[in-house]
């Protein structure tokens, strides 16, 4: 075991934990953070994606020893007040039917709207298809993500 | 009538409870609260801590909030929402003034087993009644206190206004409709549909804000003090036992606290029992799991060890094509054949389906002082209060099951397995327990949708009309999870697409034969009718094509007349999905109306680059009509890609049709992962997939590009739409395929090479 600082949504939070244990269970089982999700734990499905300094992760597969400094962004972090354009998006296009993917989608697309302001068809298709949805809620992820965009050009 | 036992349970039990829940409380007025309003022309509030519950479903307090039970499970169906909505409609709550809240396991209920998509089936009707019993007894209330008719009072959006034009709030109202005797039922009218102000509209679903901000709780999100994390190292074979563990270099590891064996079941391993192995216990999840890997364990083999389901499932197309048990037949179907001017055959191969749902399963558990907690996703909860009652020698009232969110399900969460597993592990350790199942875990012990071989031969006579039609199925049945003995499909399983087919044809036999389940089968969205309607729909285009007949064209023909279809009468084991065919015919005009409409509203037989086609299919389950076209494209490395999907939809009132679009959008997805992508196998009674790398399914890019959903405006009963969308997705895109390459689609999923 060891003891880690970590600057988690824009807190220092401090930890113990075995140096391989996977961000995820950490946010989880010692911080009570549980909106990000255990999918695969091989970052094969990207229910659990966070970010590490706005760079999306899947955080089953990120040890707690690699984190180091680095800015860790959890759903619980991503607006203040209110919601993230991402979110409000999300929500005029009623996208989620179960809801549990549902966060590490809209990490993900926080992530490539702040890459590409502009995302195409295919751009939106490359940068989600690391994230699976069983409810199969991707049309109306990629209309969100349009919707998410214009709204954050204005 | 299903519909009316239930109804009839909810009133009776309403009507019990009726002098236990109304008495009002009086505390707020010893507090000294004052009442809030002081308008007496429009006085809203009323007591603060009055409530006024007048049946198990509805209560509205003094301040006129209204909290309104879920009593059925969210799994992604939007049910959640849409019974809450049904019953504030007939109320008329304003929808933003009611909280809905999530029923635990009780039979006072009635059915919470949220499988079989009859939830607004069999529901619809009971909480209109409970709505509007409950709105006549607030107009009731306020005509008492203005000494008016109640025919001059009429509930408006929570308030009830008389014909003067004064009002009183449904909070000012609660305590005093609570001391009124609940009305005779006979005297409670039904709005007119074409007052309904949230049923057939949109809304969205009441987690909506919750889900987008990570505060949902699903079924790991809960703890208690002290938790201890769980997980899990089975057999690979279903049922078996073990033969020796090492637990030393477990032990080792940081935070593992206990390690322990639980009982295997033996095979089959029934619904209800978990399937034992060595349980691992720790400070927190990872440990736990590291532990798990540490473990060294030595199974022992049981009755399925030598199962390899490559050689069972050729063993089930050979034996499909030998005459089996008949379960349906009308003229003669051999002298027919024989007739037939034109012969087509064609066999289908459906393998083992893993459901993994995004959520794994897992649950929280704490059995203490001869009492159990659970908090866990799932489907049945009263399946789950039994269960537990019985793993751990209880009385089901000393077993609370709350209700969490699913993280999707498929009817893989109707199983109370994994609950079961965290509650013998609470137990042993004293202390609540959190249970996970890792996604390799999900994959390699799930209940299975069966693997299925069936055999069809159709022949058309001399004037190109199809007069024989035989159908032969074989697939390992449910009931061989929980019965050694169960090897033939039954006449449930039979009536899901195979002998509810309503095409006119004079001769038609529909045979099964046994098959023995090897590994725990369970039902998957839609059940029997994913394999049935892939080769009933595939087959009947492969019969437009041999008729030179354009697919709709064909399909309308071999319909028939209109009429109902008395399916009784042709095979005494029909299954009208728990109905009669009085509430619910099976009415091939409705069945015509949604192959119509999907003709028009797919611009069918559009001019599409080559590569590129239109395929059709239609089907009839869970009560529910559904014609589906899909659009696909096949390009030169055999890549098929999916640019439309129209669905159209007859499913009567149409309830939430936001959530039915949904539903089938989502239906699309899940279908095509069914098509092109998912498949288990096993070897030597262990399954060969692990996670999403090696059992594969839809993701966004392999999904429609775009569903459109049309739903038939109607006022009939209204009937289910989670699981009717999956069966004629699979046929549609098969025959689409053919119609792009020629290349006919007999197995899945889909190989194009």
């Amino acid at each position: 075991m060891a003891t880690y600082q970590l600057n988690i949504n824009g807190k220092s939070q401090d930890v113990d934990a075995a140096p391989e244990t996977p961000l995820l269970w950490v946010l989880r089982d010692n911080l009570d953070l549980t909106g990000t999700k255990f999918g695969c734990g091989k970052a094969l499905c990207g229910a659990c994606t966070v970010h590490l300094d706005g760079n999306p992760v899947r955080s089953c597969s990120t040890p707690v020893s690699t984190v180091g400094t680095k800015k860790v962004t959890t759903i619980e972090g991503v607006s203040g007040e209110g919601l993230h354009p991402v979110q409000q998006a999300w929500m005029e296009e009623n996208v989620p039917q179960c809801g549990y993917c549902q966060t590490g989608q809209i990490m993900s697309a926080i992530a490539l709207i702040a890459k590409n302001p502009n995302p195409s068809d295919s751009d939106i298709d490359s940068f989600m298809s690391g994230n699976i949805c069983r409810c199969g809620t991707y049309e109306r992820i990629r209309k969100a993500i349009k919707r998410a965009a214009t709204a954050s050009a204005k | 009538m299903k519909t009316e036992t239930y109804e009839h349970k909810i009133f009776k039990v309403s009507r019990r409870d009726f002098l236990k829940t109304t008495s009002v409380s009086m505390s707020g007025l010893l507090l000294g609260i004052q009442f809030s309003c002081t308008d007496t022309s429009k006085q809203l509030t009323g007591n603060p801590s009055a409530v006024f519950s007048p049946n198990l479903f509805i209560s509205i307090n003094g301040s006129g909030d209204v909290t309104l039970i879920a009593h059925r499970s969210e799994m992604g169906t939007g049910i959640r929402t849409s019974l809450p909505l049904i019953m504030a409609d007939e109320l008329e709550a304003d929808w933003s003034r009611v909280k809905v809240e999530q029923a635990v396991a009780d039979e006072k209920y009635g059915d919470q087993n949220t499988d079989g998509s009859f939830s607004v089936r069999m529901f619809f009707t009971p909480l209109r009644k409970a709505g509007a019993t409950v709105r006549l007894m607030l107009e009731q209330a306020a005509a008492k206190e203005w000494g008016v008719p109640v025919s001059e009072c009429k509930a408006v959006n929570h308030e009830v206004v008389h014909t003067s034009g004064k009002a009183f709030g449904f909070g000012y109202l609660a305590e005093k409709a609570g001391a009124l005797p609940i009305p005779d039922e006979k005297t409670v009218t039904l709005k007119d549909p074409k007052d309904f102000k949230y049923i057939t509209k949109q809304s969205s679903i009441v987690d909506l804000k919750d889900i987008v901000t990570g505060k949902a709780k699903f079924g790991y999100d809960n703890k208690l003090p002290n938790t201890k994390f769980a997980v899990i190292k089975r057999n690979p074979e279903a049922g078996a036992g073990l033969k020796a563990f090492n637990m030393d270099a477990a032990m080792k590891v940081p935070g593992v606290v206990k390690v322990f064996k639980l009982d295997a079941p033996g095979f089959p391993t029934n619904f209800n029992k978990p399937l034992g192995g060595v349980a691992v216990v720790a400070e927190n999840t990872w440990a736990a799991m590291k532990g798990r890997d540490a473990l060294e364990v030595t199974w022992e083999k049981g009755i399925n060890a030598d199962y390899n389901s490559l050689a069972y499932n050729a063993d089930m197309l050979k034996r499909v094509k030998t005459k089996g048990k008949v379960r349906r037949e009308n003229g003669k179907v051999d002298q027919a054949l024989a007739k037939s001017k034109k012969i087509i055959e064609g066999e289908y191969s459906v393998p083992l389906i893993s459901h993994s749902p995004m959520e794994t399963p897992c649950a929280l558990a704490h059995v203490h002082d001869n009492i159990c907690e659970v908090w866990a996703p799932v489907q049945d909860p009263q399946g789950v209060r039994k269960s537990l009652a019985g793993a751990l020698g209880m009385e089901e009232k000393a077993v609370t099951v709350n209700v969490t969110l699913l993280g999707g399900a498929f009817g893989r969460k109707s199983k109370p397995d994994f609950v079961v597993e965290a509650a013998l592990i609470s137990r042993e350790m004293g202390s609540p327990v959190k249970i996970l199942w890792t996604r390799e875990d999900d994959i390699q012990h799930d209940f299975y949708h069966f693997p299925s071989a069936q055999y069809i031969k159709a022949g058309i006579d001399d004037n190109n009309k199809v007069n024989a039609w035989l159908h032969r199925s074989t697939f390992p049945p449910i009931g061989g999870t929980a019965d050694a003995k169960a090897a033939e499909p039954s006449g449930a399983e039979l009536s899901m697409g195979m002998v509810d087919l309503p095409y006119a044809i004079d001769n038609i036999c529909c045979e099964s034969q046994d098959s023995k389940a090897k590994i725990r089968i369970g039902w998957l969205r839609s059940v029997a009718n994913i394999h049935h309607a892939f080769a009933v729909g595939s087959m009947v285009d492969e019969i437009a094509h041999a008729r030179g007949v354009d697919p709709v064209e064909n399909i309308l023909d071999m319909l028939g007349e209109d009429r109902t279809i008395d399916f009784k009468t042709l095979s005494p084991e029909f299954w009208n999905y728990n109905e009669s065919a009085e509430d619910f015919p099976w009415d091939v005009a409705r069945f015509r109306k949604v192959i119509e409409t999907a003709k028009e509203k797919s611009n069918w037989g559009k001019s599409l680059p080559k590569g590129s086609a239109q395929g059709i299919s239609v089907h009839r389950s869970f009560l529910t009509y559904v014609a589906c076209v899909v659009e696909v494209t096949v390009d030169e490395n055999n890549k098929i890609k999916i640019p439309k999907v129209d669905y159209v939809v007859d499913c009567g009132v149409p309830v939430n049709p936001e959530r039915i679009k949904s539903q089938f959008e989502g239906g699309a997805t899940f279908a095509a992962s069914l098509a092109l992508k998912s498949e288990i196998t096993v070897k030597n009674g262990a399954v060969e997939q692990h996670n999403f790398d090696d059992y594969s399914v839809a993701r966004m890019t392999d999904a429609p590009y775009e569903t459109a959903v049309h739903i038939i405006e109607s006022g009939e009963k209204p009937t289910g739409v989670g699981e009717p969308p999956i069966p004629p997705f699979i046929p549609a895109l098969c025959n689409a395929i053919f119609a792009a390459t020629g290349k006919r689609i007999r197995q899945l999923p889909i190989k194009l090479a």
